[in-house]
């Protein structure tokens, strides 16, 4: 039972320490739970001393006062061992807190605002660490669904997501680098974490959001430094010219079809900004917030017929003739 | 307090009997058959469907809160089997996601607001008026309109989802989403009108309760002599009535937002409202709700390990201070379901100190149990211990996983995932489903007069155990896993399938457990071992009286001299006498030390509290879904139904005449000496 989403398998300094304390809280209660049923079982089980005389079945209405000064002993030791631990778990959880703070305050961080819908993620490059190059005006990237942070352990890059939304209350969640952070309109946030591991992490939608709150989901690709570098690259890239008739002919259903009325594509004259910004959908791992892999079928079946894939969604059924569809797809192909 | 208020015929009365008339309890001339069958024509109710319809008898209508509360329990029960359908398979295409979240939402709601509170409502309101010595709850016919407007909102809600009118927005219908612009329709209107109409409800059983443990106990039965079940009651109603007003707000105000003739914007941003004060207000009353549900369940253990372990428990002041205090404590945590919510470090800080701080009260509950096991004689394994000692098992499971999620660091990891799923079962169903059955097998020959079949009690305890940790232990690890709450589908490359299929199988022998219990209780019933009046011995004043109680609960209303008034060394307590066999009359004590101060005439049956629960939910029906003009319209049929009630209101047609005061001491009617009570209160401590 392989479950790549686990808090427990830690990416980044965050999660590990939330993990260990995860850890923590679980081993005391273990033990715990272990102390209070050996107490169970003695007490139901242990020897009374009256059983010589056969099993009595008279109530007791005065019970033996010393006896019971002595258990009022061993309460008041439990009482005062569960409010010790207590203390200790209070101040465990006070401390690593402190701790998951502290990363927030690096100074040059890579910005990415998040704007989720229902039900998908909006992403936005704002700002990056002046070694991944200059950042300007027109430069910044616009993406969707999936987020890459570089891994650097030589100068480990700080991730801020600036967080919002404008339908309904999201969570942004990414299991293996970071706790929950619930996205309410009307209340922007910010959420501050760093990976320190290479590796595709799967995040989800953690709060309830309506008929697609299930396929919600986002990857985050964390890779070393200069992959990265080349990924931002390609992105702040506009869209290739198509080359070839077929391709022309796509870009033309695109823009021309209604895809165009909610997407956009960077070089072209779609800039509309209800779905997805598809300028490099291609080159991205899932499609719909990870409704389906990204692959030429699915991504022909989500584009004909989404309410099939993810019902409830709010792109619309396409009527496209097969030859529009074949052009469609081998121009969606290019935009890498 | 020195001056009672007492009624003509009371200089009538017997004089108070010589002390060797205490020996006989049969202290009436008339003689007992003649009283008994006085009695019955006095408290039984009217004879046909209109009878049935109107009673008064506490003890019917909590059996009706009990039966009904448990057919919300099966619906929502089969709904979750569904949804375990669902989920046993990645990708699955049992139900569409429309359907699961109609069905996630209603067992939500129903289990919270239909089954658990109410069914917590109808065992206080059969065993409270029992367990402290009288006739009847102090206003029964607010017991029959709470019943009924309990009913309507429960029907209502099954009747949408039904007619694929289901609210589908969460139980905790968090706004913006249920607010008009991302639910249109009329399932959330639906939704937060039953929830107004069941907390109503709530409101009235609760009030009942407070007014009938403080005013109507049996002479003697100061308050440090309550029994600990009846303490929960008095708790539970209290918060009742503190944390139901902020429900009722919080709905009322959703359906402002709603209506198209009112648009309000409570919590619509985008107008200068807050989403997050929707949050605030309804775990305000969420929070406590769960305490609501739980405390009378501890009061179920605390009385079946007094009854088992046959001694009087362990702290008994310790465990009512615990509960009083766990009462007000859950008022003070609320914040910690919203510890993903953007809201201040250091706050979030002070509710994770306070959602430890329960622990404390908890943990002193529990000691004191174990110490009372551990000092009484040895238990008979008999069905209500056994699902109590379950209880301490599952629910100190789900106590140890709620401290985890009290840590804001591991509980924004951990919330809304299965892990909370896990947690809360093990809390609720742990800590109020099990004492619950115990609780049946317990005072199911008090209510029938028979006992329910042992060897099926075991299979369906063996079933329900298994069953239980098998559906929800494994969802522990499936929240660690990554995987969220209410997401009605999932990619198989998560790798949750496996666990969700074990959790599925468990549901259903859940299921089977539940069917086991359900088939027992209708056999029993009529072919079950006869009971007599005090199967297991106890020590309570409910097993005084026979088994069915009958109309009139107790030929002689009894008196108390200790905790446990039927573990008395002395057996042959004095009883009450000089009530009014013609009329409906309890006698009515004082708060602290239950000393007799008047008598009380109680209200009969009446039509009204029917068609006041049924002008009350029309008139948030209509008014709260389709049009506020109703509710003028339905505020005019309130008052006629409220004139009606009171109109043919005893207390206000007798008063003037019958009420003369007497001065001086109070006079003690029953059979006793003066000032008796506080010798043996003295005891006592």
């Amino acid at each position: 039972m392989n479950s790549p989403e686990s808090v427990l398998d830690p990416a980044g300094p965050q999660s590990r320490q939330i993990g260990g304390l995860t850890w923590l809280f679980i081993w005391t209660c273990v033990i715990v739970f272990f102390m209070v049923m050996g107490t169970l079982v003695g007490a139901l089980a242990h020897r009374r001393k009256d059983q010589a005389m056969g099993p009595s079945r008279e109530p007791i209405t005065h019970p033996d006062p010393i006896r019971e000064r002595r258990l009022w002993t061993t309460v008041w030791a439990s009482i005062v061992l569960t409010v010790g631990t207590l203390f200790t778990l209070l101040f465990a959880d006070l401390l690593s807190g402190r701790a998951i703070h502290k990363v927030s305050q690096s100074p040059d961080p890579l910005r990415i605002q998040i704007i989720a819908h229902q039900w998908w993620w909006e992403v936005h490059y704002i700002d990056w660490p002046a070694r991944f190059g200059e950042r300007s005006a027109s430069n910044g990237i616009t993406t969707a669904n999936e987020i890459h942070i570089p891994v650097d352990p030589a100068h480990p890059v700080t991730v801020e997501f600036e967080l919002d939304s404008h339908d309904v209350i999201h969570s942004f969640w990414v299991p293996n680098l970071h706790g929950k952070r619930d996205i309410i309109p009307g209340h922007p946030t910010s959420l501050w974490l760093q990976a320190d591991r290479p590796g595709t992490y799967w995040g989800e939608c953690g709060e309830f959001c309506g008929y697609q709150h299930a396929q919600m989901r986002l990857v985050v690709v964390a890779e070393p430094a200069e992959k990265f570098q080349s990924w931002l690259d390609g992105q702040r890239q506009s869209a290739p010219e198509p080359t070839g008739e077929m391709q022309a002919r796509g870009r033309d259903v695109f823009l021309h079809a209604s895809c165009a009325m909610c997407h956009s594509i960077q070089g072209t004259d779609a800039h509309a900004s209800v779905g997805p910004d598809l300028t490099h959908v291609a080159s991205r791992k899932i499609l719909a917030a990870g409704a389906v892999p990204n692959m030429p079928g699915h991504l022909a079946g989500w584009i004909m017929d989404p309410q099939r894939i993810k019902p409830g969604t709010r792109m619309p059924q396409n009527n496209l003739s097969a030859g529009d569809l074949r052009a469609l797809l081998e121009y969606i192909e290019t935009l890498k | 307090m020195s001056e009672a208020i007492l009624h003509t015929e009371t200089t009538e009365l017997r004089a108070p009997a010589q002390p060797e008339a205490v020996a006989s309890p049969v202290a009436d001339e008339l003689g007992p058959e003649n009283e008994r069958l006085a009695l019955e024509r006095t408290w039984r109710r009217p004879p046909g469907f209109l009878g049935w319809l109107t009673t008064t008898d506490h003890k019917e209508i909590g059996l009706r809160y009990i039966k009904t509360a448990f057919g919300f329990f099966v619906l929502a029960g089969i709904l979750a089997l569904h949804m375990r359908v669902q989920l046993a398979l990645p990708k699955n295409t049992f139900l569409t996601n429309d359907v699961y979240n109609q069905f996630f939402t209603t067992h939500g709601t129903a289990m919270m607001f239909l089954f658990a509170v109410p069914m917590m409502e109808g065992m206080g309101i059969y065993l409270v008026p029992l367990m402290v010595g009288t006739r009847n709850v102090s206003f029964p016919r607010l017991l029959n309109f709470s019943y009924y407007l309990y009913l309507i909102g429960g029907i209502c809600l099954f009747t949408g989802l039904a007619f694929n009118m289901g609210p589908d927005m969460g139980w905790f219908a968090y706004t913006p989403l249920s607010g008009p612009q991302y639910a249109p329709g009329h399932r959330m209107d639906l939704w937060s009108q039953m929830v107004t109409c069941v907390e109503i409800s709530g409101m009235a059983a609760g009030v009942e309760i407070v007014t009938t443990v403080f005013k109507q106990r049996a002479p003697g039965m100061s308050l440090n002599r309550i029994p600990i079940f009846v303490w929960t009651q008095l708790v539970t109603s209290f918060m009742i009535i503190f944390a139901m007003p902020a429900i009722t707000l919080c709905s009322t105000m959703l359906s402002m937002d709603r209506l198209t003739h009112l648009k309000t914007h409570f919590y619509n941003p985008a107008e200068g409202g807050d989403a997050l004060l929707w949050q605030h207000l309804f775990w305000f009353f969420a929070h406590p709700e769960v305490y609501i549900i739980f405390i009378p369940a501890t009061g179920f253990v605390s009385d079946i390990i007094i009854a088992f372990s046959r001694r009087r428990a362990f702290g008994y002041t310790a465990l009512v201070l615990s509960m009083v205090a766990t009462a007000f404590i859950g008022f003070g945590v609320w914040v910690h379901h919203m510890f993903a919510t953007p809201l201040p470090r250091l706050g979030q800080g002070m509710f994770t100190a306070a959602s430890l701080m329960i622990v404390v009260p908890n943990g002193v509950q529990m000691f004191c149990w174990l110490a009372t096991l551990w000092s009484g004689r040895r238990p008979r394994f008999e069905l209500p211990l056994v699902w109590v000692i379950a209880f301490i098992v599952v629910f100190l499971i789900g106590g140890l996983s709620g401290v985890i999620l009290a840590s804001v660091s591991v509980n924004v990891q951990a919330t809304d995932t299965f892990f909370v799923v896990a947690h809360l079962h093990y809390v609720l169903i742990g800590g109020a489903v099990f004492p619950l059955f115990g609780a049946f097998y317990y005072w199911f020959p008090k209510w029938t007069g028979r006992m329910l079949n042992t060897a099926a009690g075991w299979w369906h305890f063996a079933l329900f155990f298994i069953g239980f940790n098998l559906t929800f232990w494994p969802m522990h690890h499936l929240g660690l896993r990554g995987m969220t709450r209410r997401r009605y589908t999932y990619p198989e490359e998560t790798g949750w399938m496996t666990l969700n299929m074990v959790a599925t199988i468990g549901a259903f022998l859940m299921a089977a457990g539940v069917l086991v219990f359900i088939v027992n209780a209708m056999w029993s019933r009529r072919r079950g071992r006869v009971a007599g009046d005090n199967p297991w011995q106890a020590g309570t004043l409910e097993w005084a009286t026979s088994s069915p109680p009958p109309s009139y609960n107790f030929l002689y209303p009894p008196t108390v001299r200790g905790r446990e008034p039927l573990w008395e060394p002395e057996k042959e307590a004095p009883v009450i006498v000089g009530l009014s066999r013609e009329k409906r009359q309890v006698l009515s004590t004082t708060v602290l030390d239950a000393a007799p101060h008047h008598r009380y005439d109680l209200a009969g049956e009446s039509i009204w509290p029917f068609f006041l629960a049924f002008g009350v939910a029309a008139t948030l029906m209509l008014g709260g879904i389709f049009n506020p003009w109703y509710v003028p319209g339905g505020i005019a049929v309130i008052t006629l139904a409220l004139f009606g009630w009171f109109w043919t209101s005893p207390a206000l047609r007798e008063r003037p005449s019958a009420q003369p005061h007497v001065a001086g001491q109070p006079r003690l009617w029953w059979l006793g000496r003066r000032g008796k009570s506080a010798d043996v209160k003295s005891k006592d401590e």
